[in-house]
Order: C-alpha cells, then structure tokens, then sequence
C-alpha cells in the first residue's frame, strides 16, 4: 500500500529525496489486501533485509526543503523512473499473456470462488448483468473489509498478526500456486515428470522465492519472485473471475482505488498516516521496488557516519521487531542482542540522545554524494496483479486477439506515465490503478468492437491505412 | 504455413524496425516514453477512425459489395487523414513538453531536441502501425492452413510483409519531415506528407496485384528518405565520407539535434 511512506527523520541520509518511494503507487497495497486469497500475503512487515528491498528508501519521506529544487530533481530523473517501472510491468504481462496463449487451463471455465457466488450463465442478458453487478459488489465488500480490517489491525499494532497472514499467503502463492502452474504447463507441453523432481523444483523455487521477499535477497531475484507471483494471482483471478463479473470489478476497483487512497477517510490514507506517525515503514515486501540502497557504502571511517550507518540499521530493526518498539526510550529502541551484534561488527559506539539529536539536527541533504540512480521508484504488488488481469482478460477473450492486447497494454503504460507524472507534481501517495485502468477499459471495448471489424476487412482486402 | 514463414515475415516486417529501436532507442528513457506515446496518438486515431466507419457500415445495406467496399476505401482515407492530424496534436504536445524539459533542465537545454523527437514519433507511429496490421496474420500463419488455398494471391504473407515494413519507415520519414514542416512553418511539406501518405494508402488498393501497390510504396519511401536525410543535415558529402569510413566532424549529418537551417 501505499507507499511507506514513513517519517523518518532526516538523520537517514542520502534518501531523502528519494521522494519517489512514496510513489504512492503504493496503492497496491491495497489492492492487495482486496486479494482473496491471500489477504496477508501483501501485507509484509518490514524486513531486516530492508537494504535489499530499498526499504530505507520507503522509509524517508519527503520533507520537502526547496520544492523548486526537489521539483526540477524528480521531474528530471523521470524519465528514468518510468522505465524503471515500464519494464517489470511489461515483464509480468507477458508472462501472463504467454501463459494464457498456451496453457488452456487458465482459460477454461471449472467454477467459481466463493467470493463470487452467482453464475454468469443465465438465460437473459438482464439476469447476467445483475448476477454479475452482485458478484462485483460482494468481492468489493470483501475487499473493504479485509482492509479495513488490516488498518485496524495495524492500529492496534497487531503485528503478529499482520506478519503471519503475510507469511501465509506467500506459502500459498509460492508453494500452491506455482505447484497447480508448474503442473498445467507440464500438462500443455506434454512433459513426462516424475513427483520428486517437482517436489524438489518446488521446494526450492519456494524457499528461496520466501527468503528473497521477505527478507534478503539479490534485488533482481526478488524483483523477479515479485513480478511472478503477480503473474501467478493474475491468472487465478483471469480463471476464476466470469467475464462481466472481472471487467466490473476492475471498474470498481479502480474507483475504490481513488476513494482509498485519496480521501481523508479513505482506508488506506488513514494506514499511510499511521505509519508515518509512527516513523515506520509500510509492508516494504509487498511492493515493488526498483533498486535498494546500498548502506555499505555509507559507513565510513566517520563515526559521526558509523552513528548514521548504525542508525540505518537500527531503524529497520526497530521497525522488524515491533514488539520492542515500545521498549524504554533510552536505549533507542535497539534490542540487546542487536546491540551486541554491533557492537562485534563496528565495535562500541553507543548512540546517545545528545549523538541523535545532533544527527537529526543535520541538513537533509547530505555531503555524501546523492547518486540520482539509487532512487527509486515503488509500485505495489496490487497494481501489478490488475494491469495483468486487464491485458490477460483481453488476450483470453476478445474477438481482436492480439491487436486488442496490444492495445490494452500501450493504454495501461500511458496510464503509468501519466499517473508518474501526476506523482512528481503531487509528491504525495497516488493511486496507481485508476487511470491505467480506465485508459485500459476504454481501449480494450473500443477495439474489440469497432477497431476489429475495420482492421479484419482492411486484412481481407489487403488494404493499409 | 509453418515456422519458417512466421520467422521470416515477422523479421521482415519488424526487423529494420526492431534494429531502429535496439540502437537509437532502447538506451534513453525519455525516448522510449516519446515512442509508446506516439504508439498511443496513432492507436487514438485508428480509435476514432473505425468508429466513424463503423457507424457508417452500421447505417448502410450490409449485403451490398461495392457499397461496402466504398465505404471502406473512405474508411481508409478518413483514417489517413485522421492519422496525419494525430501527428500534428503529437506534435503539438511534443512542443510543450519540450518547454517543459528545458525549464527543468539544469543548463537550460532540453536533454532531447525536436528533430529526436520527430524521428522517435515517427517510429512509434510506424511501430503501432504495423503491428495492428501484421501481428494477427503472423499469429495465424503459425497455425495450420494453406495460404491461396481458394484462388487467392499465394504471396499473402510475404507482401504483407513488405508493405508492413515500408510502412514503418515511410512513417519514420514522414515524422521527420512533418515536424521539420511544423517547426519551419512550410506547410508544403506537411502537405506533401499528408498526399504521399494518401497515395501510399491508395496504391494498396491495387492489392493483388502487388507491383501496383509495392512498387510505388518502396519508391515513395525511398524519397521521403533522401528528403528526411537532407533535412537533417545529411549531404552527399557526409554520406560519401561514412561510406569512405573517414572520421566525420562530430555534429555532422547526425540526429544529435542539430538546428535544422
């Protein structure tokens, strides 16, 4: 969800400005939260391996100094941010695409969830319309409550529980999911397996996707664990959605989206100003990050840098071990066994307040050299899963075929941009779904019936416009 | 139909253009976002076109041959033309982003010019272009079928191959010498992209009978090229020195943005 968007305070150098990790496309958290399934699996609690998942990034929000200055910055490095964001997106489409052309499970029709009850095979256009506008409203409701429920859950600080629901989902999606899709593509290709090796692939394509999430990993193996369980729950929705029910709910959600994240009530607003609040950052593993920041580099023979080095480190781990948080203010918040550890790695440097406050009292933009390629730009998971149902619904099922995907997927890259744009004027938490979605929408109805017709006679008659 | 014709068609079609994006496009972010955006403006103007023929086919007689093929040859005319006002909006945009870009720039320069802008607008076009009108024919050579089975041309494939990958580039020089007309104000050239493009459009109406329409096509885009190429400073010299490997003074006949004069 949104966008860690943490406060934390300026003595984490070299991110600051790094607005972009409140790239509140953050809003995927909350579409993950509207995932069924697996509820938790977005939400995941900041890990210690939150230098591999850029989450000291997350963790800085933006105290804007000169806004004119930080405005030129953003703009300026743009460009690079929407690439950056293109690609992954583009990544997880094909996959979803690739998959959905040749393995004709995902395209078969075996049922529904429960989530949504009523079937789509009726005898008038009229009943499968209010079946449909039914089964949109149920998912919907759930979705709310699941997210209100995790806001609420958050307020209270009941971590556990958030970190536990994380971890299921994502031992589901890795594990459950990825065996059923292993299976079918084994199925497509007529692939003789025996049950071990699977068991064996499986094993270690999940243990190694849980490591990687949610806690260190190589950041372009966690980049790809990310985009392939996106792929993974995008095709469980485009299988088990019926086809009225899937492009309602993406409508709704998209204005859900907006409502969540933009109005002062809205769900996920409230949970992104909690954790600013609270100096924390916001399930950094459930969103997709474009690079990390190398904290190495910032311990220095300075102490004064050690302190902020250790400061960094801390801060993840005070936010890892939420349950010490609360733990007396004078040590920090720093757990005994973290201490010791630190004091093995870099010998006995005690923070102090005095040391803090003077940290803190240090210019936001820092002498070390900000390097504008360690930004980075954040995307939830959220929006991943709904870019690739939309392009995924239109590669299954439209008469257009490939020109009706193609279209879908420049539609929903130019909604990316446009809401890049809007971020870097804004600078605040947006919701990445709407635009693209709409954009999508509109492209997919609008070239499947009137593009498509013009395009097959201009084939048949070899014509070229 | 097999793999060999999927292969070779797509390369045909798209591989000049996929080599275009590898090299003067893939590295700069700036410019894949100019190329998906122009991708977008043409895939608006084919939007709307086909709505209007649309309408139109939807409010005459559906059994009437020649009605309909009159209908669908001012469908393409109308979409042409569509298409050239789509490149002058894109155009447009492309001026006020560009003002955008150097009030945001450092030294006071945009990091892209306008004459960059044009040749990426132009491959998006192009790109868009043909991938509408090839992806779903490679789609379906791959599967089963005899092509000209039933008295058709047996060539199917292969000329729309050609004239998929002549249409990318007449849309690449057309994006040149449209914007170079927009920004000199000769509004001949934009005119003159506007008539070739109707007469590229035209020609594919003589399909079957292909020497009418690729013929014409090929020759149209090898003078839009020698036109785009002198318009962006290329000269005979320029391309005698690449061709005799001597060192070219930098700034030379390239796309670097230098000032059109």
């Amino acid at each position: 969800m949104t966008e860690l968007s943490a406060h934390l305070p300026q003595f984490q150098h070299g991110q600051l400005t790094e607005n972009f990790p409140d790239n509140h496309l953050s809003n995927t958290n909350d579409n993950s939260e509207r995932r069924r399934h697996d509820n938790s699996e977005r939400r995941r609690n900041d890990n210690p391996g939150s230098e591999t998942n850029g989450q000291p990034q997350n963790n800085i929000q933006q105290v804007v100094e000169d806004e004119e200055e930080d405005e030129e910055l953003t703009l300026k490095y743009g460009a690079k941010h929407v690439i950056m964001l293109f690609v992954p997106v583009t990544l997880c489409m094909v996959v979803v695409v690739a998959t959905i052309k040749s393995v004709s499970f995902y395209t078969r029709k075996d049922g529904q969830l429960i989530y949504t009850p009523f079937t789509e095979e009726t005898e008038t256009i009229g009943q499968r319309a209010l079946n449909s506008i039914l089964n949109a409203a149920i998912m919907i409701s759930v979705i709310i409550v699941m997210t209100i429920l995790l806001v609420v859950l958050y307020k209270y600080r009941c971590y556990k529980v958030i970190h536990g629901w994380l971890i299921i989902s994502s031992l589901l999606l890795l594990f459950f999911f990825s065996f059923i899709y292993l299976g079918e593509v084994f199925k497509t290709y007529n692939v003789a397996m025996d049950y071990i090796t699977v068991a064996l692939m499986i094993w270690n394509f999940g243990v190694v996707g849980m490591i990687c999430i949610h806690w260190k990993g190589p950041l372009r193996l966690q980049q790809a664990y990310l985009i392939m369980i996106s792929a993974l729950m995008a095709l469980v929705f485009i299988k088990y959605l019926p086809e009225w029910t899937a492009w309602l709910i993406l409508a709704v959600i998209s204005v859900y989206d907006l409502v969540a994240v933009l109005c002062p009530k809205g769900p996920l607003r409230m949970l992104v100003e909690t954790a600013q609040e609270r100096n924390e950052t916001l399930f950094p593993a459930l969103i997709y990050s474009s690079t990390m920041v190398w904290l190495v580099n910032m311990a220095e023979e300075d102490p004064e840098a050690q302190r902020k080095a250790s400061k960094n480190s801390t801060y993840d781990k005070q936010a890892n071990q939420p349950q010490n948080g609360d733990a007396e203010p004078d040590d920090g918040g720093f757990s005994q066994e973290w201490q010791q550890q630190r004091d093995n790695r870099i010998g006995p440097i005690e923070s102090t307040p005095e040391s803090r406050a003077a940290v803190q009292a240090l210019p936001s933009n820092s002498q070390t050299s900000e390097d504008p390629e360690e930004r980075g730009v954040k995307l939830g998971l959220g929006d991943f899963i709904f870019y690739s149902v939309l392009v995924g619904k239109a590669s299954a099922t439209a008469s257009g075929d490939w020109n009706t995907t193609l279209a879908c997927f420049v539609a929903i890259l130019i909604g990316l941009c446009l809401t890049l744009l809007l971020l870097a004027i804004f600078k605040k938490a947006l919701p990445a779904l709407p635009i693209s979605i709409t954009f999508g929408l509109v492209f997919y109805f609008a070239t499947d019936n009137l593009v498509q017709p013009f395009m097959d006679q201009l084939a048949f008659h070899q014509f070229y416009i | 139909m097999t793999l060999a014709v999927f292969f070779g068609c797509t390369f045909i079609a798209f591989g000049p253009a996929l080599s275009l994006f590898l090299f003067t496009i893939a590295r700069d972010p700036l410019r894949i976002i100019i190329l998906i955006a122009g991708a977008f403006f043409w895939l608006v103007s084919l939007l709307l076109s086909s709505l209007i023929w649309f309408i139109a086919v939807k409010a005459s007689d559906p059994r009437d041959e020649a009605l309909q093929r009159g209908l669908l040859i001012f469908g393409v005319m109308f979409s042409v033309l569509l298409q050239e006002a789509f490149r002058f909006l894109y155009y447009k945009l492309l001026r006020k982003a560009i003002e955008g870009l150097v009030a945001l720039s450092e030294d006071g320069c945009s990091p892209i010019s306008i004459q960059q802008m044009a040749y990426v607008a132009g491959v998006g076009f192009g790109l868009m272009s043909g991938a509408f009108s090839m992806i779903n024919l490679l789609a379906d050579a791959l599967g089963p079928g005899t092509v000209g089975i039933h008295g058709d041309s047996q060539l199917y494939f292969l000329t729309s191959a050609f004239m998929t990958m002549v249409l990318i580039f007449l849309h690449t020089f057309w994006g040149i010498l449209f914007f170079h007309g927009c920004e000199n104000q000769r509004w001949w050239e934009i005119a003159a992209v506007v008539l070739m493009h109707l007469a590229v459009s035209g020609s594919t109406f003589w399909n079957p009978l292909y020497v009418g329409s690729l013929v014409p096509s090929y020759l149209l885009m090898a003078a839009a090229a020698v036109w785009a190429y002198l318009l962006s400073g290329g000269s005979a010299q320029n391309l005698r020195r690449f061709l005799l490997c001597k060192c070219l003074v930098k700034g030379d006949g390239d796309l670097s943005g230098r000032p059109w004069g």
